[in-house]
């Protein structure tokens, strides 16, 4: 069991975001409180849950992405087309806060989502284009076009249905954080549940392979692009329902780049060939709890990069086979050594936790 | 006997029809599309000096010569550099503020190279040895570099330095009334060093070598583990001369300068036919990348139009280069 849990891919995540979380209750001792006021939950982690829940959402799509030797850097773009036109539909509508309208806006913002998934879909499945040169037109077009939709304004809206996503309450938790917590509930139970998830690795470790022995190569690429953009798409709407605006420059900025550093610190491999869904939620939350920390600690918030920085090298060091095995080394030079150096008794039951997670 | 024939059979003019077919399709491609945009340009808005209006595109594109100069080292590995934008601005930030704090120019232009040296060494360092990959390593660059601006200061830095002053105001007259800045001259010295040391030199030839296959360079004997390293170490340096030549020209120190210069530098290069899977592409090439870009922002300003056409422009053009390159790979393959 204690083997199990040291070889385990999450202990150096789950590590980093319990250290984390001591330190700021060395901080701020009232950090861990959470009080209870107009029927919901408040308090540093609620706020924490609610910050984070975009880029858990954008990194929970990349994760699949990756999963199947890939990336996607469009996802921030995607965000604020979605915001973007979700916007732009409400504010021209005589009445922003009539169910049809919301309805609509969020229609339209996914519907649209799902076309930009698409289009990357196709240039790396069918016209077999590298994933990071592909999804790096729609990176750099993507913002030139949210701003074409709102004409390089900030649009903002006066919509109380519409503020519920980003803003609201729901059995006295954030609406945002119940989304991503339940397409993650969806989305483990579906790779996990059926055989998805590990053709999605098959792709990952082998595309040629995987292709001959009969995996549907495009069908699955092309699904994990769209879900991808999906989830950008359902971010954006969150990002701009909390601000009740669509800020096409600002919104979603490096949201792509904090959601492959949660799925790299969750212990999904760029490489492809293995994902850790629950991995890549810890990732996001060490993410948004760093930003906090730095906000507690009476740090200027510009610096939150720094730590940002030293904590994405620390965790990526940890995990880096070749500095482990130095590591090793060092400390078998000094006495016995805790570990076991059997690789074959730390893999196995690697593979076990993944799946079961 | 039979290599007499095909000689007759490859003569001179399908042997060069064949290798603008190959890798060099992708460059001419962009040089002929950057003389059409220029053209019409010229053409559609009257410029009466058609000469200076190149020129002044070399003057404003300066620092992104040289940023795509070392770029290309990087992609040519098959690697890529996320962190010069932001290494770009600590470079302008640390440039400011050794001058506020009364170092002499020649001192604090040194410093900020080694800076970004250093930088680049560390995450070459990294990288290979400790086999992280080059995307998560740069990312974590670029964090740290723009944290650190912020570090120094948080608004904007001037640079007073006579000497400094007088590298970015003056002109530099070629003849009659046509003129560079001297920023222009560095780019070009770097743009011609960076052509000897990639195309005549056994470094470069293992960058390509790297490029093409890693694990055949390294069975051949190759010093691939030194060369991987030194590329980004190159990019590192570039990054901070193009920093160097960005706070000349803007004759201030700031740290949101140079924000998605990186996306700017790669688009350059992925546009001047240097293949980002690696080993393929040359440094005039991303020249060219870089030219054409120049020529888009031109054609945005005087046209009026709102500067996030720049960008939807940009995102085209390389769209239409990665179908190209996908073509020709599939081509020659």
């Amino acid at each position: 069991m204690t083997r199990r849990v040291i070889a385990s891919p999450l202990l150096w995540p789950a590590l980093a975001l319990i250290a984390l979380l001591g330190l700021n209750v060395v901080l701020t001792p009232s950090f861990l409180a959470i009080r209870v006021e107009d029927d919901h939950l408040y308090g540093s982690l609620i706020d924490i849950l609610r910050n984070g829940a975009p880029t858990m959402l954008v990194a929970l799509g990349m994760t699949l992405v990756i999963a199947s030797r890939g990336i996607d850097l469009s996802v921030g773009a995607v965000v604020a087309i979605s915001g973007a036109l979700a916007c732009a539909h409400i504010a021209a509508q005589p009445d922003g806060n009539s169910v049809t309208t919301v309805a609509t806006a969020m229609l339209i913002a996914l519907g649209a989502a799902v076309v930009l998934g698409l289009w990357n879909g196709i240039l790396v499945s069918s016209f077999g284009i590298q994933p990071i040169i592909a999804t790096l037109v729609l990176m750099t077009a993507g913002r030139g076009i949210a701003l074409l939709i709102t004409n390089g304004q900030i649009v903002t809206v006066t919509s109380e249905r519409f503020r519920v996503l980003g803003a609201g309450y729901a059995l006295g938790l954030p609406v945002a954080i119940l989304v991503s917590l339940a397409v993650f509930a969806v989305v483990a139970t579906i790779t996990r549940r059926s055989a998805l998830g590990m053709l999605l690795e098959a792709i990952g470790v082998n595309p040629e392979a995987s292709r001959l022995a009969g995996v549907r190569y495009r069908t699955i690429v092309f699904a994990v692009y769209v879900f991808s953009a999906l989830c950008a798409g359902i971010a954006g709407l969150m990002i701009a329902s909390n601000i009740s605006a669509a800020d096409a420059n600002n919104a979603g900025l490096w949201i792509e780049m904090d959601a492959i550093l949660a799925v790299v610190i969750g212990g999904t491999s760029l490489l492809g060939g293995r994902f850790s869904l629950t991995g890549t939620i810890l990732g996001a939350l060490i993410i948004q709890t760093l930003t906090t920390t730095v906000y507690t600690a009476g740090i200027t918030p510009e610096t939150t990069l720094v730590f940002k920085a030293v904590v994405v090298i620390a965790v990526c060091l940890m995990q880096a086979p070749k500095f482990r095995r130095l590591l090793r080394r060092r400390r078998g030079a000094a006495g016995p050594p805790t570990v076991p150096d059997d690789d074959v008794a730390e893999s196995a039951p690697r593979t076990d936790t993944v799946a079961a997670s | 006997m039979s290599t007499q024939t095909l000689n007759r059979r490859d003569g001179f003019l399908p042997a060069v029809t064949e290798r603008i077919r190959g890798r060099y399709l992708s460059p001419v491609a962009s040089f002929i599309l950057f003389v059409a945009l220029f053209a019409t340009i010229v053409v559609r808005y009257g410029f009466t000096s058609p000469s200076q209006v190149f020129l002044n595109l070399l003057v404003d594109n300066a620092h992104l010569i040289v940023l795509a100069v070392g770029m290309t080292f990087v992609i040519l590995t098959g690697g890529i550099d996320l962190s010069v934008g932001s290494v770009v601005a600590l470079s302008t930030v640390i440039l400011a503020k050794t001058l506020e704090s009364g170092w002499p120019a020649p001192v604090a232009i040194v410093f900020v190279l080694l800076a970004g040296t250093v930088l680049g060494l560390l995450m070459g360092t990294v990288i290979e040895y400790f086999d992280v990959q080059p995307f998560i390593v740069t990312l974590a660059g670029m964090f740290l570099a723009r944290g650190l601006c912020y570090v120094i200061s948080v608004g904007t830095l001037p640079i007073k330095d006579p000497l400094l002053r007088k590298l970015g105001l003056n002109y530099l007259y070629l003849y009659e009334d046509k003129f560079i800045r001297w920023t222009v001259v560095i780019a070009l010295i770097v743009v011609v060093v960076a052509i000897y040391v990639l195309h005549e030199t056994r470094f470069g030839r293992t960058v390509y070598a790297i490029g093409g296959s890693r694990q055949s360079a390294q069975l051949m004997g190759l010093a691939a583990a030194r060369t991987q390293v030194s590329v980004y170490v190159i990019s590192g340096f570039c990054a901070a001369l193009a920093g160097v030549l960005l706070g000349v020209q803007k004759l201030s120190g700031y740290s949101l300068n140079g924000i998605g210069l990186e996306l700017d530098a790669i688009a350059a290069a992925v546009i001047g036919g240097v293949l980002l899977s690696g080993g393929v592409g040359f440094v005039l090439g991303a020249v060219i990348g870089v030219l054409v870009l120049g020529t888009i922002q031109v054609f945005v300003t005087t046209e009026n139009l709102d500067s996030y056409w720049t960008r939807i422009m940009t995102g085209v053009l390389l769209l239409v280069f990665v179908l190209v390159q996908r073509v020709l790979v599939r081509d020659t393959r």
